[in-house]
């Protein structure tokens, strides 16, 4: 069954958090990755991939680098996961 | 009816019997790469885990470093330079295409009348040597071969780009490969993606310089025409390089029949401490695999990384003779080569 938006994000916190070390409370909607997260253009290609397995969703590198906010990522995921 | 043609009459199997390795004498901190590009040595670190690398001076020319390299793997092997009937060179930066800067090489160490020639495959292209060497030797074609790894990639830096301007470094890594009893070389999982050709390349061709069409040429600040430089998306490289890679390096492991548990020595291609680190998590490698990390003195020296990165671990002693290490080449093509092999 496809993730709702707060699942979303939820399950984004935890890889984030994972993957970068930032607690997961911090990973709001409103964030930007590489401002407000610390996450650089490497660990969000591991963000991404991660997401794609979780959310069973493809993200091309050309949409990487559109998802500048959490919001961003959650919209693109809810709009393209099967 | 019966063939006329009598097969050749190779070695039961292939071995690497040496290593050696050769680094320019000039060291580049990231304060010297600062000079040209707005970043900090912390940002450097923490992108690539590069803190040094060597870049050539005038003298340490592509045969210069090759011969050096060269020199000691066969010193490593035990064997005398005539003894070596191939020679393999693994470069892409080599600015002389015609001729093969093997026969050269092969010369300037004394190796009587070998085969000799150049490969390009990036920086899988050490992996791809390793692989014909084995054939040659198994099939009977030479019994003792060279594989060279040798790069100026700081002649193919462009030092204004912050993306990439700290990632390449110089240097030259070589091994030989002989005659075994038993098996040492694992099959190859070797394979190219062209259709991601354009993720790493070279930005101009050099017949673009002939041409002159002046609006498709780098053009330095001051107007002068620059040197092609080798450029990169670094996203797309990195994605590729950390888990297509670790699909190619475990497959290299399956075909050899290798757990990870008996695993002694993973050297990856340096390209970057991230991708190192990646691929670690990723293949799941238990805690007892040394991991090469020479990319943080070194930096990315394409084609040269591997055998200087076995070159290292052995003279350090983390790894020693007879270990059995994963090496897994991948870069510009995209091309790559992964095998399990003993160490020399």
């Amino acid at each position: 069954m496809a993730a709702t938006q707060e699942e979303i994000v939820a399950g984004l916190a935890e890889i984030v958090n994972e993957i970068a070390g930032i607690p997961a409370e911090d990973v709001q909607l409103d964030k930007s990755f590489t401002d407000d997260l610390d996450v650089d253009s490497l660990s969000m290609v591991e963000v991404v991939v991660a997401a794609e397995e979780r959310f069973d969703v493809k993200i091309p590198d050309d949409d990487v680098k559109n998802l500048k906010t959490v919001g961003d990522a959650a919209d693109y995921i809810l709009k393209h996961q099967a | 009816m019966t063939s006329k043609i009598k097969p050749g009459k190779g070695a039961p199997y292939a071995r690497i019997t040496g290593v050696g390795g050769y680094r320019p004498t000039r060291v580049v901190p990231n304060e010297e790469i600062l000079k040209h590009i707005d970043s900090s040595d912390e940002w450097i670190r923490s992108r690539s885990g590069i803190a040094t690398r060597h870049w050539a001076g005038p003298e340490e020319t592509v045969a210069v470093m090759a011969v050096e390299a060269a020199g000691k793997a066969i010193a490593d092997a035990g064997l005398d330079p005539e003894q070596i009937g191939g020679v393999i060179v693994a470069t892409v930066s080599h600015f002389k295409q015609t001729p093969a800067i093997a026969t050269e090489i092969a010369h300037k160490l004394g190796a009587g009348k070998p085969a000799a020639f150049d490969i390009n495959a990036g920086c899988a292209a050490f992996g791809y040597g390793l692989t014909l060497a084995k054939g040659m030797v198994t099939e009977g074609s030479a019994e003792h071969v060279l594989v060279i790894g040798v790069e100026r990639l700081s002649d193919l830096t462009d030092v204004t780009d912050r993306s990439t301007a700290f990632l390449f470094g110089d240097g030259a890594g070589a091994v030989v490969v002989g005659p075994s009893q038993e098996p040492a070389m694992g099959p190859s999982v070797w394979g190219s993606e062209g259709d991601k050709s354009d993720v790493i390349s070279q930005t101009v061709p050099w017949d673009g310089y002939r041409v002159g069409d002046v609006g498709q040429l780098p053009v330095g600040a001051d107007g002068e025409l620059k040197f092609p430089a080798i450029r990169q998306e670094g996203q797309a490289v990195f994605r590729w390089a950390v888990f297509e890679m670790a699909k190619v390096a475990q497959q290299a492991l399956d075909a050899a029949g290798v757990s990870p548990a008996d695993l002694d020595v993973f050297i990856p291609h340096q390209a970057n401490m991230r991708i190192i680190d990646s691929m670690v998590k990723t293949l799941k490698l238990p805690e007892h695999v040394t991991v090469a990390r020479d990319v943080e003195t070194t930096g990315n020296t394409s084609a040269a990384s591997i055998p200087l990165a076995m070159e290292r671990l052995l003279a350090t002693g983390q790894a020693k003779s007879g270990d059995t290490a994963l090496v897994i080449g991948f870069g510009a093509g995209l091309a790559y080569a992964a095998t399990v092999v003993t160490l020399p």
